[in-house]
């Protein structure tokens, strides 16, 4: 199925997609609310919260350019150096926009 | 319905100071706002659509796939499937923050929800795992990085010709580096670092050989076993074997 990028029709995808988006939004916490919370299950969306941290990060080095593994080596090393966070990324940023000037 | 208590009190004031603190990291978001503004007008969108879809959907990796297949026709599963994969990381997040949400009333639950994205998910996540209660910052921080986005997608549309080229001042890499510095923030005990390997692997592992944006939920999962199996104040050796074998 397929819908013609009308204005009508971009108004109808822009609707699909926030519904979806919404749904993935509401959708954990909805199922989450039947789920009888032990120590278990909070030990295990404990580990999977900074797990999806890491799950997001780590192709993002591996597929990336140099630019992009520059970037998270220096705010990584910047963090554990200074402990501060907004310097670290900018730090990081920087790095990535000087090996990409470089290459 | 049953009484019910929702004793998660909100704090109006810490509620501005995240908008607040949240405010440094959103100026990023504007830049990144403005290259999604910029490539949805190349792909054919007008400035108002643009910046509706901004306001509406509010998740920008999905809305950059999603004007990436967009044409004269679009079609309409493939656009559902890619926007569900990219944004199912939500999923989890949301039932991460559960513990503390579930004192809170249904109404106000969903409501705060509309404003869940990965900055705030982050900023909250990781003050949990310090002992730290914030809901407040998914609502303050939720509201200017939703602004932000807002406002990016505006400049972006209007004034793209501004920024051609985000990646050269390394703007892609924004998210990336903030949530690095989140996860590096946090509580850092050998179960964490055992969850975290096993995620980065799991999460490469479907990144390379299975249907794309499915990598992080299935890192996130991979990771949250570790903790199923091997709770905190357990004789973790015991707990932690059992974690090893059950892995495989």
């Amino acid at each position: 199925m397929t819908i013609e990028t009308t204005t009508l029709g971009v108004l109808a995808l822009i609707t699909i997609m926030t519904v979806v988006t919404l749904i993935t939004r509401f959708g954990g916490v909805f199922v989450m609310s039947f789920v009888r919370i032990n120590p278990r299950v909070e030990s295990f969306i404990n580990t999977m919260a900074s797990s999806v941290l890491i799950a997001i990060i780590v192709p993002m080095a591996v597929g990336g350019d140099l630019g992009a593994l520059a970037a998270l080596v220096a705010t990584a090393v910047s963090l554990l150096v200074f402990h501060k966070p907004l310097p670290a990324i900018a730090i990081g940023l920087l790095a990535a926009a000087t090996v990409r000037y470089l290459l | 319905m049953s009484v019910a208590s929702y004793p998660y009190q909100f704090d109006s004031r810490k509620v501005r100071s995240e908008f607040f603190r949240l405010l440094p990291i959103s100026f990023f978001v504007v830049a990144f706002g403005a290259a999604f503004g910029l490539a949805a007008i190349q792909e054919g969108l007008t400035p108002l659509q643009s910046i509706l879809m901004s306001t509406t959907v509010f998740a920008g990796a999905s809305q950059f796939a999603a004007v990436d297949i967009w044409g004269a026709d679009v079609s309409v599963l493939p656009l559902i499937a890619v926007v569900f994969a990219i944004n199912s990381r939500h999923l989890l997040m949301g039932a991460s923050l559960y513990p503390m949400l579930r004192e809170v009333s249904p109404g106000r639950r969903y409501a705060l929800l509309l404003l869940l994205t990965d900055a705030n998910w982050a900023v909250s996540a990781q003050d949990y795992q310090n002992g730290r209660r914030n809901l407040e910052v998914i609502i303050g921080g939720g509201l200017v990085l939703w602004l932000a986005w807002i406002v990016g997608t505006a400049l972006g549309v209007y004034f793209g010709g501004l920024l051609q080229n985000p990646k050269a001042f390394g703007l892609d890499m924004v998210l990336g580096c903030f949530l690095l510095a989140m996860a590096l923030g946090g509580n850092k005990s050998p179960r964490v670092l055992v969850a975290w390997c096993v995620s980065g692997a799991a999460s490469l592992a479907a990144w390379k050989w299975l249907p794309p944006n499915m990598h992080v939920v299935v890192g996130a999962i991979a990771g949250g076993l570790v903790g199923l199996f091997w709770l905190e104040h357990k004789t973790e050796v015991a707990d932690n074997q059992r974690e090893v074998s059950g892995d495989h």
